[in-house]
């Protein structure tokens, strides 16, 4: 068998074993043993996320749902998309020269794959919102925020904040009718923010009204402070799920 | 252990006059006065073979008589009934499940793992009774993560993958007219999951509704496992939480699908089927 020596010479080559660690599926002389399923879990980076091993039930999908791992699998969707959008993107909107607008119709006039991306983005983004909302039921209908898991809930609640801030920044930027005059209605909500109101609306809308200096600050605010808090409290999330014993239950 | 290794005289003052600093030669002195000493004893030194390490761990377990830390086997194919390849059927497995929880009978107080049963783990080998950690939980039925959990996620990023692409390739994101702080359109709505707050906009002072009762329900979220002291987490024993949780995303989401598709120009009331949806994603 021909194919079967190329695998072997493969997985015999120095930096193929360099690569993949003891335990990895890819090295030569993986054998579905206990020892080597374990190994794969703990030598892999990500896949040490999770423990060696994790209580039966919940691998049933209708425990989970894998409603947080599928969050998280959308907040590295619209990561990798909106990357791929920055490079043609920029945050001006002065008088006349609204970049920020004709760079959307560039995007998805000739930009190849933009109009794709940017829909994936769009739609991954409600996506989001929205798993992370049944995450947050699915965890409260199981009282899986009861102790040890308290403050992991904690947690939780502000990663769905972050992720609503997330999705309304990033609501501006397009800087058509539409995302003007939804960002107007939430801002005027929040200038009524008992006795600092008019100080938190300055500070959000970088001025008194919605203009250019708003879209540069929630462009920052979406592309750059508000992922970078996310990541930290992703991590604090994953970090005490283990910590607390893994997945709750079984009920 | 208690009294001081003696340095070897002869290989200090050696080290010393090579020039070998004072810490060094004490060091490699103390070392060689301890090797003297074994060799004396008649003990080899040195890494062992292979086959001489597995002797003597077999007569450290005969001394040790079968405790200390080593590890019982777990059920050989032979008692579990002639299942093929030492692999159990689910009825087997069940089985040996039920009796290391100990709902077969002949539990042992300390370790939750009954003692007739062979199945047991032990994480900590040769180490002295005083050093075990006693491990109060019971033991669960797990699985490993690779391959059992990893293949349910995969599948499950793949689907929702899928999903979203198939739908992005059909469905363009919406891109209204150049943004115009002069021009108020008529239909003018917050996103989608604001629109409980809009909503309420519509009844409540502003500073009200955008302001105190998000705030007061962020709060009480976060609350929620502090004030919840009720340690079940089955339904049936917290069917007030349950019914409180449940009342709460109701009304949210009846909020949500009020603004969002019930609300037209001027934020009045319409039925979509009459005035069209005023609702964009």
């Amino acid at each position: 068998m021909a194919n079967k020596d190329l695998k072997t010479t493969v997985q015999d080559n120095v930096i193929w074993r360099s690569i993949f660690r003891p335990g990895s599926i890819y090295r030569k002389g993986y054998r579905d043993t206990s020892r080597d399923r374990a190994l794969a879990s703990m030598n892999n980076v990500l896949y040490h996320l999770h423990p060696v091993k994790v209580k039966r039930h919940g691998l049933k999908l209708t425990y989970t749902y894998c409603l947080g791992g599928l969050s998280f699998f959308l907040f590295i969707l619209l990561t990798v998309t909106g990357i791929f959008l920055m490079f043609f993107y920029t945050p001006a909107a002065g008088a006349g020269t609204e970049l920020a607008y004709l760079n959307m119709r560039e995007l998805s006039a000739s930009v190849t794959f933009g109009q794709l991306v940017r829909n994936l983005h769009r739609w991954g983004a409600h996506a989001m919102v929205f798993t992370v909302f049944l995450h947050m039921a699915r965890v409260f209908y199981h009282g899986a925020y009861k102790p040890p898991r308290e403050f992991n809930w904690v947690v939780g609640v502000i990663l769905l904040l972050l992720t609503l801030l997330l999705s309304f920044t990033g609501y501006l930027l397009p800087w058509d009718q539409l995302a003007l005059w939804a960002v107007t209605v939430g801002t005027n909500m929040m200038g009524y923010t008992p006795v600092f109101g008019d100080q938190v609306q300055f500070v959000l809308l970088g001025g008194l009204e919605i203009g250019p200096s708003t879209l540069l600050r929630w462009y920052v605010l979406h592309v750059l402070f508000i992922p970078f808090v996310t990541v930290i409290f992703l991590a604090v999330h994953f970090w005490r799920i283990r910590k607390d014993g893994g997945i709750s239950g079984p009920l | 252990m208690s009294d001081e290794v003696q340095i070897d005289q002869e290989v200090f003052d050696r080290l010393v006059a090579e020039g070998k600093s004072e810490r060094i030669a004490r060091a490699k002195a103390k070392a060689a006065s301890v090797r003297k000493a074994r060799a004396a004893e008649g003990v080899a030194l040195g890494p062992r073979p292979a086959e001489q390490a597995a002797t003597a761990l077999e007569e450290f377990r005969s001394s040790q008589g079968g405790g200390g830390g080593v590890a019982t086997k777990t059920a050989a194919p032979a008692d579990a009934g002639g299942a093929a390849g030492g692999r159990l059927t689910p009825d087997q497995r069940a089985a040996r499940v039920a009796a290391s929880l100990g709902n077969g009978g002949g539990e042992s107080a300390s370790m939750g793992v009954p003692a007739a049963s062979d199945h047991t783990h032990r994480l900590l080998a040769l180490v002295p009774p005083a050093g075990i950690q006693q491990v109060q939980s019971k033991q669960m039925d797990k699985v490993y993560t690779w391959p059992h959990l990893l293949l349910v996620e995969f599948v499950a990023l793949l689907a929702v993958g899928s999903l979203l692409l198939v739908m992005s390739f059909f469905l363009d994101a919406p891109l209204g007219s150049l943004a115009n702080p002069n021009e108020v359109p008529a239909i003018n709505k917050a996103p989608w999951y604001f629109m409980g707050l809009q909503e309420l906009l519509r009844y409540f002072h502003p500073m009200v509704a955008g302001v105190t009762l998000p705030g007061v329900a962020l709060v009480l979220l976060m609350a929620a496992p502090y004030v919840d002291k009720n340690p079940s987490a089955r339904p049936e024993n917290r069917k007030v939480a349950n019914l409180a949780f449940t009342f709460f995303l109701t009304f949210w989401g009846i909020l949500v699908i009020i603004g969002s598709f019930l609300r037209g120009a001027g934020y009045e009331w319409v039925w979509p089927w009459v005035q069209g949806l005023g609702f964009t994603l």
